[in-house]
Order: structure tokens, then C-alpha cells, then sequence
């Protein structure tokens, strides 16, 4: 880059009591640029973007630069001023004001008794929707428009205050496929209108996709910039965790197991369509395609949560029909739902609570009475069946590490003893690292015997960790694969072809 | 022309002014005393005090919280204008701000409990209600003041007119200074920085913080705003009653709350309207008022309350569910080229 750089940083430290959440980072973004900046959680990003905005002073001995002007003293305000735009993840808007308001929210601000000048605001707003080539309904509250919309909505409120770097913290989090095509499409033309952006995500893919560079960052320290040309989602992933990422296929061929389920012909209108599958004891059957395929609304179905309209569902060659979950759970089928995972626990309480709490009642005696005892036997028993590095039953799930917190969560519904485990999207939101435990932990429970549905869009999850793949499109199953069959890029393209 | 109605359609006052009108009616053909103007003037000037409340409760309800201290307040600062009027003598020019002050102060009080504590607002506003309340009946022995000055007691009219049939308008005292509350907090709310701040603060406190909106400032203005309009409230409570009696604006609370909900004032904050909250005490009133008129026991309009709040607060929350399923692609993008 021969422009001169719209941010500098230098030696760019922070410490929080004990802890150096930033370590001497040297940073430097151009005009015009899609830098991107990636880490796992608790990798310094926050606290870098925060120093930027002001929101954190970076310790004596750090440097700012905006412009080539020094800031020793970054405030939010001075921040602002120079340009620099943060969106956070969750888009700081005001769900019940209008979209006018929302964009030129600097109108709102400020002098209390202030009249408010809503053909002013009205104007901003459309000037600045303008720029990105789009048309919204400035008088309608922000509630009513959709994820991606909103998006858009936040985006122009920085271009409403003359934002010349952009920075956008884990913009793609909750957005379908096609609405970060159109995020995209938006990046490129800020990028053409000579804003800086900085891209904050860690799916690998998207960064490769967008970056001109990339700035990776682990425990705090700068490991580099890299251009995309020099990176791939496996080297980024090491880059990431310090750690060599062993991705080997670990398909088996376990057509020979017994037949658990059967699904035949399946269909609930509107969701999904004549959906035939198999599932082997000890199996792990992923089920991908985009994001309103139908995936998730079929393992509803299977979980007996939405009643399908034709079809049958057979376990261990027996009909059944659910009409709750509760049937389903009753059936030997057991379903984690992505925030399952992550908020599956409850942090203060011991890890103990945290496994007996789905099987309380079966626990309990004729009169709602669970001698303590039972919950002891049953928690040890689980923390050993997963081997949950714990100092004991009574500790709090806060004090396990991540990876061990993730096996209590599954843990816990292992305690119904399923046969069948669905697992909807159950890497979310993890960082990699954790990610590999998840893995582990699908392997060692397929090993037991438990027939798995592994639910993702992300090729590489399902590729590496099952042992056949179903491509669902359009509430229908459009393709069958063995990993051995094809390579991961050729599954790429087709389910995102 | 279409956008303008498409501003309207789908609003909480849209379906709420259609109930009144139904409502209003099917009372006029039951009681023919109903549509009269004499009872339409006595029941505005009957609600003046509720409506003023009312609005001193809004503002605090879209600021994403609540009040329960404010009929206490209320009478505190009634009791503190009459105790300075009748046994200090003290003039109507030093009375009255000192009751607005008082109810300001409590309201303030509230705020500053709120902000800095981090309690909930329920909470501490059912603390300090009894406490605004029993130091106010322990103070004053429980005992009214009847002999109130004449200043506080002498009716006040603006405007008068006899109609051809002998009904009187009357413009009088709480009529115009209902009105001017009412206006001047549609000011505040939709004209003012201030009112769009308070707006962004219920609607979503962490990105009004992140942006730099004085969130002590806010709960301040909020709560010492409905201070002042109880205190207002509670002198011309006195004013049309001619007596101070400490606890008659107690259980007066969940009139007005129900109002305000009634309104479209939602209690999760940010959302309502100031016409809403009118047409909620419009239709409060009538009821009570109609309901009256057909010999119903008033016990009959308390359950009413609890049912209207109920009512429209799971109508509030039904509606703001967010839907089960995500957008699916291609729908968000569809909108967005209008």
C-alpha cells in the first residue's frame, strides 16, 4: 500500500490487573483497505478495537496514530471526530426509533434542549442510504426490518457521521449466505469510496474471501499480517491457536451397523419434502446445506417438536409417532440446539446440577422425593463416562475450562441415555480450539454406539468428523456422500453452487 | 399521501381509537345522560389529575422503567403546599413551587436510588412509596387539612359558554392545566433532544450508553419529570376537592398504570405515544363513567383495571415475540430496494 496509513499503532499494550490482554501490537491500516482482523476469543481484538474507539486508554509506552498525527490520549469523542467508526456486533440500534433517527442518530444527541429537525435527520438518512445504493422507509421503526437490513441501517449511520474507517466487529455472525453476499457487495463499495474497514470474524472462509490483508492475533501479540494469497483455512486456523490442526477424514463405512432410524418419505409443507434417510448404530450422519434448507426444521420434526405431515419415522425397525419432545426423549432421542451448547449450563451451579437437572424426574421417587444419593451416583457416573476434568461433582461450571464446560453440556443430556443424539449447528460461536473438543467428543459418543445427526453448514465440520454426508437443498435431500468419495472443496461448491 | 397512512396503519392508536368510538357508542344508546356535554366537561375535569400523572408515568415507562412511589409523592407534596398555606401562612406564590418542588425532589430521589444502586426501578419505587407515604401520615398524624387557603380552593374559570339546551362549558383550572401538561409533554417527548434520548434509552440502554447519552441525566429527567407532574397533581387534587387528605390519591396507582398501558406504553420501555396514553384514560374513563351510568357496582371497575392492564400488556407482549424462524435469504434483501 503507497498511501499513507489512515491508522497506525504502535507497541499498542493494555493490561487488566494481571492480565496483558495486549502485548506490544504494531498495527497499521490504509485508506480504501478491507483488513481484516482475526483471533480467538480472548485473542486481544476487543481491547484493540476499544483502544481505537477510546472506550480503553492503552497503557504508557503504547502509540496512536491517526493520519500520522499522534493521539497520546484517545477519548471516544476525539475518536469519532477522526473519523473512526466502530459497529459492534449486536449494532448499538434503537429498535423502536425510525430509521431516519437511527442513521442520524448524532441529531438525537447531545443538548438536551435541543429541537429535534426531522426533515434534517430525514435528509441525512437518505443521503447516506444513497451512497450504498439502497431505499428504505425512513419513518418506519428499525424493529421491523430484518438482520441484514439492519445492518445496512448501522452501516450508514457511520457513513451519516463521516466515518473513514469502518470497523465491524463479527459482522456475519447471524446473517444467511446471501445476506453476506449483499454485506459484501456493500464492503466494496465503501472500500471504492476510499473507506478503510476492518473486518472482525473468525469464519476463516469469509475472511479469505474479502481481506486484502489479514492481521492475526493470539494471546494478546500480533503472529502477523499475511495477505490472503498466502493463507488457506488450515493456516489461518494454526496461525489462530499456535496449534498444528491435524484435519484427517475420519469416516468409517458402518453400512454393516444395525439400523437405528429410518426416515421415510418425510415431508411437512412449506419445510421440508419426501425426506428418506438412514441412521446406523454408532454412526455420524451430517446433514448440511444453507442456511433455510430445511435442516433445522427436519431435526424439529425428528425431535417430534413440529408433527410432519406425511411420512414415517421408524427406530430400531419399531413405527413411531411423537407428538412431543417428550415422546421423542421417551423414543431415545436427544436434541441440542445451538444455544443449547453454549448456554446449555448454568455456570454457578455445580457441575452435579448442571447433569442431573434433565433426568430430575426420572430421579424421583413416587412422591417427588430424589434421595441425594441417586444424584451423586448419577453425576459421577456421567463425569466419568465423558471424563470431565473436574475438581469434583460440587465445583461450579465456571471454574472448568471451556472445552470441559462444552462435555457438562452434552453431558446432560447424555444422562437420558439416547440412542439417538441430534446436534444442530453445536460449534456456533466456538473458537477452534474448542471446536477440535467438540469433535472428540462426537467421535467418542458415535464409539459408544450412539447414532449422531450432525446439522451444519460448515463443510470442513461435517467433511473431518462424519461418516456420510447428506446434502439437503430446498427441504429436500438432493445428495449422498462419502467423505472418501469427493475432496472438501468439491462438497464446498456443491452445496453452495 | 400512501406513506402518510402507512404511518398509521397497524398503531396501537388506530385500533384504540376504534374501541373508544364503539365503546362511546354503545354507551350513548345505553344511557342517554352519557353524550350529554355536561358529562362529557365533568369527566375531563374528573380525569384531569389521573391524565397528568398519566403523562409524568409515560415518560418514565419509555424510559424502560417504572413507578409506583407516585401517588405518595403526589400527596407529599399536596400535604407540604396545604400545611405551608394554612398553619405557616405562607403565601400561593411560595406554596405552590414549594409542592412542585417536593414532588420533583421525590421524584429525583427515586432516580438517583435507581441509577446508582442498579436496583430495579419496582423495586425501589415500592420502597420508597412507603416510605414517601408513612413519613407523610406520620408527620401529619394521618389528619386532613380542611381548611385550606382560599387561593388553593377558589374555583378558577377560563372560559365559559351556555349551550341553546342549557348545558355549560366550562373550561376551568385542571382542564387547562391538564392540557398544558399533556402539551408540554408531547414537546418534550417528540420535539426535543431530550425526549428522543429518553426514547433511545428504553429502546436499547447499552447502545444509548455506548453513544454517549447521559444515562444518570436521563433517569433524572424522567423520574423528576413525573415528580413534578405528581406534585402538580396532587395540588389540584386539593384545588377541586377543597381539602388535603393524605392518603386520597393512595391506590390511585394502578389507574394510571393501566391507562398508560392501555396506551400502548409498553413496560419493557421505548415504546408509546403521548395521543396513545390519552386515548387509553378516554377509554378508562369511560368505562368507569358508563359503567356508573348503568347502576354497575364500582368494585365491577376495579376488575376491570386488573383486566385491562393484563389485557393489553400480553397484547404488547404477543406482538413483540420475536418470530420462531430467520429470515430466510433473499427475503432480507427483497425489501430492501423498495
Amino acid at each position: 500500500m503507497l498511501m499513507n496509513p489512515v491508522l497506525r499503532l504502535s507497541k499498542a499494550t493494555k493490561r487488566f490487573g494481571g492480565v496483558l490482554a495486549l502485548d506490544g501490537v504494531d498495527w497499521e491500516v490504509s485508506p480504501g483497505e478491507v483488513h481484516c482482523l482475526i483471533g480467538e476469543n480472548g485473542s486481544g481484538k476487543s481491547t484493540l478495537i476499544k483502544i481505537i474507539a477510546g472506550v480503553h486508554h492503552a497503557d504508557p509506552g503504547s502509540g496512536i496514530e491517526v493520519d500520522g498525527v499522534p493521539y497520546p490520549r484517545m477519548t471516544p469523542a476525539l475518536s469519532k471526530e477522526l473519523g473512526i467508526h466502530v459497529i459492534y456486533q449486536d449494532l448499538s440500534l434503537f429498535p423502536n426509533l425510525s430509521v431516519a433517527e437511527n442513521i442520524a442518530i448524532d441529531q438525537v444527541l447531545g443538548s438536551l434542549a435541543r429541537p429535534i429537525r426531522r426533515g434534517k435527520m430525514r435528509a441525512i438518512a437518505k443521503a447516506a442510504l444513497a451512497r450504498l445504493g439502497f431505499v428504505l422507509p425512513l419513518d418506519r421503526p428499525v424493529a421491523r426490518f430484518s438482520i441484514a437490513e439492519r445492518q445496512i441501517i448501522a452501516i450508514c449511520r457511520g457513513l451519516a457521521a463521516d466515518a473513514r474507517l469502518l470497523i465491524m466487529d463479527e459482522p456475519t455472525a447471524s446473517l444467511t449466505r446471501a445476506e453476506v453476499k449483499l454485506l459484501f457487495g456493500i464492503v466494496e463499495k465503501l472500500k471504492r469510496q476510499g473507506i478503510a474497514i476492518v473486518f472482525v470474524s473468525h469464519r476463516l472462509e469469509e475472511v479469505l474471501e474479502i481481506a486484502e490483508r489479514a492481521t492475526v492475533l493470539r494471546d494478546g501479540r500480533k503472529v502477523g499480517t499475511f495477505s490472503p494469497a498466502e493463507l488457506d483455512g488450515k493456516r489461518l486456523a494454526e496461525l489462530m491457536t499456535g496449534l498444528t490442526i491435524e484435519q484427517t477424514v475420519s469416516a468409517r463405512d458402518m453400512a454393516d451397523a444395525t439400523l437405528l432410524l429410518e426416515v421415510l418419505g418425510l415431508t411437512r409443507t412449506g419445510e421440508f419434502a419426501d425426506v428418506t434417510l438412514t441412521l446406523h448404530r454408532g454412526e455420524v450422519l451430517g446433514l448440511t446445506g444453507l442456511l433455510g434448507a430445511g435442516r433445522t426444521e427436519l431435526g424439529l420434526s425428528l425431535f417430534g417438536m413440529a408433527r410432519p405431515d406425511a411420512g414415517e419415522i421408524r427406530i430400531e425397525g419399531r413405527p413411531v409417532v411423537m407428538g412431543s419432545n417428550q415422546d421423542a426423549i421417551n423414543a431415545g432421542i436427544a436434541y441440542l440446539s445451538e444455544d443449547r451448547l453454549n448456554l446449555g449450563v448454568n455456570l454457578r451451579q455445580s457441575v452435579k446440577d448442571n447433569l442431573v437437572l434433565p433426568v430430575l424426574s426420572r430421579l424421583a421417587g413416587r412422591i417427588g422425593w430424589i434421595r441425594p444419593g441417586k444424584r451423586r451416583a448419577t453425576a459421577t457416573s456421567l463425569v466419568s463416562r465423558l471424563n470431565i476434568r473436574t475438581a469434583g461433582i460440587e465445583a461450579p461450571v465456571q471454574q472448568l475450562s471451556g472445552g470441559n464446560q462444552q462435555r457438562v453440556a452434552l453431558a446432560k443430556w447424555l444422562a437420558t441415555d439416547p440412542k439417538i443424539l441430534i446436534l444442530d449447528s453445536p460449534t456456533v460461536g466456538v473458537d477452534i480450539g474448542n471446536k477440535q473438543g467438540i469433535y472428540e467428543i462426537i467421535r467418542e459418543l458415535a464409539g459408544r454406539g450412539i447414532g449422531i445427526l450432525l446439522i451444519s453448514d460448515e463443510i470442513p465440520e461435517v467433511y473431518y468428523t462424519c461418516d456420510r454426508v447428506l446434502h439437503m437443498r430446498e427441504g429436500r435431500v438432493v445428495g449422498s456422500f462419502l467423505p472418501s468419495e469427493l475432496s472438501e472443496s468439491e462438497l464446498e461448491k456443491r452445496v453452495y453452487a | 399521501m400512501r406513506d402518510f397512512l402507512a404511518r398509521f396503519t397497524g398503531r396501537t392508536e388506530i385500533y384504540l381509537a376504534a374501541v373508544v368510538l364503539v365503546i362511546g357508542a354503545l354507551l350513548s344508546v345505553l344511557s342517554p345522560y352519557f353524550l350529554t356535554i355536561s358529562n362529557l366537561i365533568d369527566l375531563v375535569e374528573t380525569y384531569s389529575v389521573t391524565a397528568i400523572l398519566a403523562m409524568g408515568l409515560f415518560v418514565v415507562l419509555v424510559s424502560g422503567g417504572i413507578d409506583i412511589s407516585f401517588a405518595a409523592t403526589a400527596s407529599v407534596a399536596q400535604y407540604a403546599a396545604a400545611f405551608a398555606g394554612t398553619s405557616l401562612g405562607w403565601p400561593a406564590f411560595v406554596c405552590i413551587p414549594l409542592g412542585l418542588g417536593v414532588g420533583c425532589l421525590l421524584g429525583c430521589i427515586n432516580a438517583v436510588l435507581i441509577h446508582f444502586f442498579r436496583i430495579s426501578s419496582i423495586i425501589i419505587t415500592i420502597a420508597t412509596m412507603s416510605v414517601y407515604f408513612g413519613l407523610l401520615m406520620f408527620v401529619s398524624g394521618g389528619k386532613s387539612i380542611y381548611t385550606l387557603p382560599d387561593w388553593l380552593t377558589t374555583r378558577v374559570v377560563f372560559y365559559e359558554s351556555q349551550m341553546a339546551n342549557g348545558d355549560v362549558i366550562r373550561i376551568t383550572l385542571p382542564i387547562l392545566v391538564m392540557i398544558i401538561a399533556v402539551s408540554l409533554t408531547f414537546v418534550l417527548m417528540t420535539r426535543l433532544s431530550a425526549g428522543r434520548q429518553i426514547y433511545a434509552m428504553g429502546g436499547n440502554p447499552e447502545a444509548a450508553r455506548r453513544l454517549g447519552v447521559n444515562i444518570a441525566a436521563m433517569q433524572v429527567l424522567a423520574y423528576g419529570y413525573l415528580g413534578l407532574m405528581a406534585g402538580v397533581a396532587g395540588l389540584l387534587q386539593a384545588h377541586r376537592v377543597g381539602e388535603a387528605v393524605p392518603n386520597a390519591l393512595v391506590g390511585h396507582e394502578l389507574n394510571v398504570l393501566a391507562a398508560a398501558v392501555l396506551g400502548g406504553a409498553s413496560l419493557a420501555g421505548g415504546i408509546g405515544t403521548v395521543p396513545g396514553v390519552i386515548l387509553g384514560i378516554i377509554l378508562l374513563a369511560m368505562l368507569q363513567n358508563g359503567l356508573n351510568l348503568l347502576g354497575v357496582s364500582s368494585y365491577f371497575f376495579q376488575m376491570v383495571i386488573g383486566l385491562a392492564i393484563l389485557v393489553s400488556t400480553s397484547i404488547t407482549g404477543l406482538s413483540s415475540r420475536p418470530g420462531r424462524r430467520r429470515a430466510r435469504p433473499g427475503e432480507a434483501t427483497g425489501a430492501a430496494r423498495v
